[in-house]
């Protein structure tokens, strides 16, 4: 009756269950892959855009005239020429008009007077429009003649390179984010809701170690954690054009940080499931550790864009490093032994954690 | 019936921080029969359960359960037994039939979950959740966990607290038949009435020691023997009578 019994089997069966668990939960869903997907499409079209100056066109303005053509021309400049005039002036006062232009044909020379009027509100801008008007001035004015410039000559090139898009920027740092909510929250609770409900007590009456359990909770959420990093990485590239240098060992790289994120963010999570006396402690205890990475630990900011006092702190974060490394693996593409750095750092942290998490795990309430 | 002991208990006693919940106590629990821990709350049943159970440390004393020492051979025991704890809540978001999968992994065995829950007359809530059982359902399910070993013993802490008469009854059904399959039970109760009907032989336990076991019959005949007269003449039947009476033998779901 009795064969020899499996740990390895009974590992898997928990792994099993939790993962089930895991899919059928709504939150781990939504914190894991909706809220980063959701960053990631905000972000990517809002950092596509770069600068736009909003210029409005006053009725009657003329719109034949080659002035207005080359503004029309300019990325930069978006021509808004459907309000009235009462409300532009209202606009142009709260600076979500940058600035009103007005072009009059004249009878005489010259041909056309452009009036064009700023913003207090929005002077920055103003001044862009301000050199662009300039530059095109120059160009009308000269009318294309051939003639040396009289005093200096410009003469410009582009270098050809890699774009570096926003999404190049902000996909791993959300990927970061990603693992860092499904290994702290998704472990903290787990582990809490199987001790409260005695769930871990009637597995201890079954011949399962007490590693099969820790073990395979583990293996769910990697799995979980690995499929929602495919799944990141997948619509980042297809479909914002995330750049992945080496291609799938750029891929396989950036999984193999992952996991090590993951496994340093499951030791909070051990920890905070064994601090945590109920399930309404779990939430601000897991923020106290979730927040502070998700803004200090350049997840949509560079950090070097931090005030100098700020700068430690942030370098003090395990997600700093884990994004470091993610974007120099995925974009300049690094491999793992260029990133020793940042994960020796990742490696002090997960001893610490994890010294720390089996000094306060709880097995029963 | 063959009287060899299934399980001993020799001097046992649990010692916690600031009180002695398990006092010096010693029993037999004999192969095939279902026995009775009775006793007010704070008696220490559920302490000495989950010591046999090997959920819980003893201070002191010697315990075996089916030949094998809780010391030295927790894991050999806890292949024999099937525990029922009070209270006790089973993995999120899962359904019954992968709960019971679940099981056969931690139990090392291959079981049909659509037999195990056909034993406990759960077939049509296969896909359901666990939460969303009745009462009655919940404790069926526990039991039908505790069967998936195949276990030389059984330990159901309180099985019937909380349910109605219908399911009350049925779950007595369902005890008898596990009993019927050769396996002994250790059964936990408030209810006398049911420990009168159930069990073989019961132990009182109070203030953590053992003051009296015997059989039931026993017990009432010597009570009865010492000049014991209820205040109210019995009738043939009681109120409960009446309940299963008026509202019929068939358990209610929800």
């Amino acid at each position: 009756m009795i064969n020899k019994y499996s740990n390895f089997n009974a590992t898997m069966a928990i792994a099993k269950a939790s993962l089930l668990s895991i899919l059928r939960s709504p939150s781990a869903v939504v914190f894991s892959l909706l809220f980063p997907l959701i960053f990631i499409t905000v972000f990517a079209n809002i950092g596509g855009g770069g600068v736009t100056v909003d210029v409005g066109v006053a009725k009657g303005s003329d719109t034949l005239n080659p002035i207005y053509q080359a503004l029309k021309k300019v990325s930069v400049v978006n021509l808004v020429t459907k309000q009235a005039a009462v409300e532009m002036q209202k606009n142009l006062e709260k600076g979500s008009l940058d600035a009103m232009i007005d072009i009059r044909k004249n009878m005489g020379k010259p041909v056309f007077t452009v009036n064009v009027k700023y913003t207090r509100a929005s002077a920055e801008k103003g001044n862009i429009l301000k050199s662009l008007l300039q530059s095109i001035f120059y160009q009308v004015n000269t009318g294309g003649s051939n003639a040396p410039p009289p005093v200096a000559e410009l003469k410009q090139a582009t270098v050809s390179g890699r774009a570096y898009k926003y999404i190049d920027f902000i996909l791993p740092g959300q990927l970061g984010f990603s693992l860092l909510s499904t290994g702290v929250f998704g472990t903290a609770f787990v582990f809490l809701s199987l001790r409260q409900t005695l769930v871990i007590k009637r597995f201890f009456a079954t011949p399962v170690k007490r590693y099969s359990i820790v073990l395979g909770e583990m293996i769910a959420r990697v799995v979980f954690a690995m499929a929602g990093a495919i799944f990141i990485i997948c619509v980042g590239h297809f479909a914002f054009g995330f750049t992945l240098i080496h291609g799938w060992v750029t891929v396989v790289n950036m999984l193999i940080l992952s996991l090590v994120g993951l496994v340093i963010f499951m030791g909070f999570g051990f920890t905070v499931s064994g601090i945590a006396k109920n399930e309404s402690s779990i939430p601000p205890l897991s923020n106290i550790i979730t927040l502070p990475q998700f803004l200090l630990s350049g997840t949509f900011f560079s950090t070097s864009a931090f005030p100098k006092w700020l700068q430690p702190v942030s370098n003090a974060l395990p997600l700093t490093h884990l994004n470091n490394a993610m974007r120099q693996v995925a974009f300049e593409g690094a491999g793992l032994g260029d990133v020793t750095h940042q994960l020796l750092i990742l490696l002090v942290w997960g001893v610490g954690i994890y010294a720390v998490a089996i000094k306060t795990f709880k097995w029963e309430a | 019936m063959a009287k060899t002991p299934i399980i001993t208990v020799k001097n046992l006693v649990k010692q916690y921080d600031d009180f002695t919940a398990v006092k010096d106590i010693s029993f037999e629990v004999f192969e095939g029969e279902i026995f009775g821990l009775l006793g007010p709350n704070g008696a220490g049943k559920t302490t000495t359960l989950e010591i046999i159970e090997t959920l819980r440390d003893k201070t002191s004393g010697e315990v075996t359960v089916d030949g094998f020492n809780v010391d030295t051979d927790a894991g050999s025991i806890k292949k024999r037994i099937g525990v029922q704890l009070q209270a006790a809540g089973y993995y999120p978001n899962l359904n019954l039939t992968e709960l019971i999968d679940l099981f056969s992994g931690l139990y090392g065995i291959k079981v049909s979950p659509a037999e195990m829950l056909e034993k406990v007359n759960l077939t049509d809530k296969a896909k359901a959740k666990y939460k969303d059982l009745s009462g009655g359902q919940k404790q069926r399910f526990s039991i039908a966990t505790t069967l998936i070993n195949n276990p030389r013993v059984v330990f159901l802490d309180e099985p019937t607290t909380g349910l109605d008469p219908q399911a009350r009854r049925n779950l007595w059904d369902l005890i008898r038949e596990i009993q019927k399959a050769g396996t002994t039970v250790v059964i936990t109760t408030h209810y006398m009435d049911e420990a009168e009907v159930l069990c073989d032989r019961v132990a009182f336990v109070d203030g953590g020691h053992i003051i009296g076991i015997d059989t039931p019959d026993h017990f009432i005949d010597t009570l009865v023997a010492s000049g014991f007269e209820r205040k109210k003449t019995v009738k043939q039947a009681n109120l409960e009578d009446v309940f299963i009476n008026l509202t019929g033998k068939e358990w209610r779901e929800g």
